[in-house]
């Protein structure tokens, strides 16, 4: 075979600028931020969603059992003032006025009910002035008026009154109920009764079932009415702030004024001055929640890493894959070319193999001849014939050349180069290639070039390899004795069109819109099929156009058209 | 012995002239044309034993040659000149009753010795025996 150069490292052409570096990273960029989002969002929200959840099912877990004990613990808190002021009830009822003002009666009186119910301090009674006129008690207060005092008012208007907490008998916390009755004679008069708040702090203290848990009183004023594990003693300033209490069980998160974050339940106790008060630090309260939440952020951040490195690590791959897909499919193109040309060249070969053969028959003959004149004849031949003799040598040498260099500059992978060609030259040249064939199968070939000769400015090499695709095609076409034409007309203001026909069998119209497909061959036997798409793309790279027209059993006819700049 | 006679049929004329040429040194009569249709008009009028006959040629190609010498000049033998061994014009040659071939470019020796082979043939035509 012939030696050619290997095909040529691949030149830069569409297919090429697309392996940029720059566009594969940019594929990367975006696969790599598309999968990460659709993977790493969901996982987002979801663990979102579930953070909430469960922080809204601790929350209320832990939170019911406190708003449980604060409404059972203010039920119970009102059931004992209702006692008590039920016994009060019961005196006034039961005693009447002047009995009650006998001291000795009234002290009797307060005895049995610090024996039945405990907790109270002293009795006083007062007429329908305010004015205290009989006491049982540790104190000397009768006679004292507490006609202006707010509690003797609310206690004429509402009938019955609880106090607030007080430092009283022996600076321990007291409070004091009252109840008011009618006589019979239109005048009211009040019966009231200190309490010791320790049974009321017993109460109280019993709802703090947990250590974590504070149970107190609470007056409107914020003050402690009960002792408070966290805050101190009675009386002092609960650090909370203001508590719209109401009779529905009430619970909120708050900070208190240290800053403790804190779960407060909370009630106001009916017909008294207290609310009550159940207080937990969140945190306590929630450090099984805590606990989950840590897990869950590091379950988050580990699965977000995990996510993160697998579809880097793929996604990475994946496009290195993709994109040494298309450099293969790039190579595998140019290799393409580069077989149809030489398949191409292959079948030249064979032709110009027979071409060679008869010129070096004739110098084979030649210098035979003369050697055999040298030897064979008695005398010296003339010089003459001699000079004749080696001159037929030297032609038929020259003409061997000339073969082999237009082989050669066919196969020879020229540069892409832009010369100005004369389109009728080239096309002779082209034919020079099947001289032979064409005598020796008798197929006759007309020419009709303008006579201006058509210039283009183009690359020579794909101009040749163009052609003699198309006139190979023409040949195998035509049957022996068979008419090709080859012509050359101006197509437009900047183009030339080249016209390549023959009467051969032409192509069927089912196949005519497929003849330039990569693969497509009606060669029984195959040819590669590659050949007219070649040819179809190098004349749209070069900027012109291609067509055909067939009749089968009439013939064909190709058009290319070329802009006269390519 | 009468130098025998050989007619050589091939497109190139340079080739022709050169081979009539070293044949002639070499004791045969010869001559040549260019053309079938020249070969076949010679055939007509003179005397031959042997053709060498090219097998490629435009116009009247050897196929159609051999056959016509067969048919009207059995006695004469025919020698294919070829440039490609086993091509199908050589096939249909030999098929059509040549009786060899040889290879271009030739060895003189080689074709003398095959000339003289066919030329000592009877009058009786064989059919594709070499000697």
């Amino acid at each position: 075979m012939i030696p050619v150069d290997p095909p040529p490292a691949a030149p830069q052409g569409d297919l090429d600028r697309l392996i940029s570096d720059g566009r594969y990273r940019r594929i990367l960029v975006t696969a790599l931020l598309a999968v990460s989002v659709v993977a790493v969002v969901p996982l987002l929200i979801m663990t979102g969603v579930n953070y909430y959840q469960y922080r809204q099912a601790f929350r209320s877990e832990v939170a019911r059992p406190m708003a449980g004990f604060v409404t059972n613990g203010k039920q119970a808190l009102e059931a004992f003032l209702t006692e008590r002021l039920a016994a009060l009830e019961l005196v006034v009822r039961e005693c009447t006025f002047d009995e009650l003002r006998d001291p000795d009666r009234l002290r009797g009186l307060l005895g049995n009910m610090k024996q039945s119910f405990g907790g109270f301090v002293d009795l006083g009674l007062l007429d329908e002035r305010g004015l205290q006129v009989a006491y049982a008690g540790p104190f000397e207060l009768e006679g004292r008026s507490y006609e202006e005092y707010p509690w003797y008012v609310e206690a004429t208007q509402h009938g019955q009154y609880v106090s607030d907490v007080f430092l009283g008998y022996r600076n321990a916390p007291h409070f004091v109920v009252a109840v008011q009755h009618e006589r019979d004679n239109g005048r009211a008069f009040v019966l009231r009764a200190t309490i010791d708040s320790e049974l009321i702090n017993r109460l109280v203290r019993s709802l703090g079932s947990r250590p974590s848990l504070d149970a107190f009183l609470l007056n409107q004023e914020g003050l402690l009415q009960s002792p408070s594990r966290r805050y101190g003693a009675a009386l002092e300033p609960a650090p909370l702030p203001p508590l719209a209490a109401g009779p529905q069980t009430e619970q909120v998160e708050l900070s208190d004024q240290r800053g403790d974050a804190l779960i407060v339940s909370y009630a106001l106790i009916q017909d008294s001055p207290f609310t009550l008060v159940l207080v937990s630090p969140q945190g306590e309260l929630l450090s099984g929640w805590v606990g989950l939440r840590r897990n869950l952020l590091i379950f988050l951040a580990a699965s977000i890493v995990l996510i993160l490195t697998v579809v880097t690590i793929g996604t990475t791959k994946m496009v290195a894959r993709y994109r040494e897909a298309d450099m293969m499919r790039a190579a595998a193109y140019h290799k393409m070319e580069y077989t149809n040309k030489m398949a191409a060249l292959g079948r030249l070969s064979a032709g110009v193999a027979h071409e060679i053969n008869n010129p070096v028959s004739i110098i084979s003959e030649k210098a035979g001849l003369l050697k055999d004149l040298l030897l064979m004849s008695k005398e010296m031949p003339p010089k003459e014939k001699l000079v004749e003799l080696v001159d037929s040598v030297l032609r038929s040498a020259e003409r061997c050349g000339g073969i082999t260099h237009r082989l050669l500059g066919f196969a020879k992978h020229m540069e892409v180069q832009r010369d100005s060609i004369e389109l009728d030259q080239l096309l002779i040249e082209v034919l020079g290639f099947l001289e032979k064939e064409a005598a020796y199968r008798n197929i006759q070939v007309d020419f009709a070039f303008p006579e201006e000769p058509p210039r283009v400015v183009s690359d020579r090499g794909q101009l040749q390899q163009v052609f003699l695709n198309i006139i190979n095609n023409a040949f195998a076409a035509v049957e022996d004795h068979g008419r090709i034409e080859i012509g050359i007309r101006e197509a437009g203001e900047d183009g030339l069109a080249v016209w390549i026909s023959d009467n051969g069998v032409g192509i069927q119209e089912e196949h005519l819109s497929r003849i330039f497909d990569p693969f497509f061959t009606t060669k029984k036997g195959g040819g590669t099929g590659l050949g007219l798409s070649i040819t179809y793309g190098i004349v749209q790279k070069l900027g012109g156009d291609i067509t055909v027209q067939s009749k089968v059993g009439e013939g064909t006819r190709f058009t290319v058209t070329l802009p006269k700049e390519t | 012995m009468d130098a025998l006679r050989v007619l050589i049929v091939d497109d190139e004329a340079e080739l022709v002239s050169a081979l009539e040429e070293r044949l002639q040194l070499r004791g045969f009569h010869a001559r040549g044309v260019t053309t079938g249709a020249d070969a076949l008009a010679f055939l007509e009028s003179e005397p031959c034993d042997v053709v060498l006959l090219d097998v490629k040629m435009p116009g009247l190609g050897g196929l159609e040659v051999i056959r016509r010498i067969k048919k009207e000049r059995p006695a004469i033998e025919v020698i294919l000149l070829t440039g490609h061994g086993s091509s199908m014009g050589v096939e249909q040659g030999m098929e059509a009753g040549a009786f060899d071939y040889l290879m271009k470019p030739v060895k003189i020796d080689d074709l003398t010795r095959i000339l003289r082979s066919a030329g000592a043939r009877d009058g009786v035509a064989k059919r594709g025996e070499g000697p």
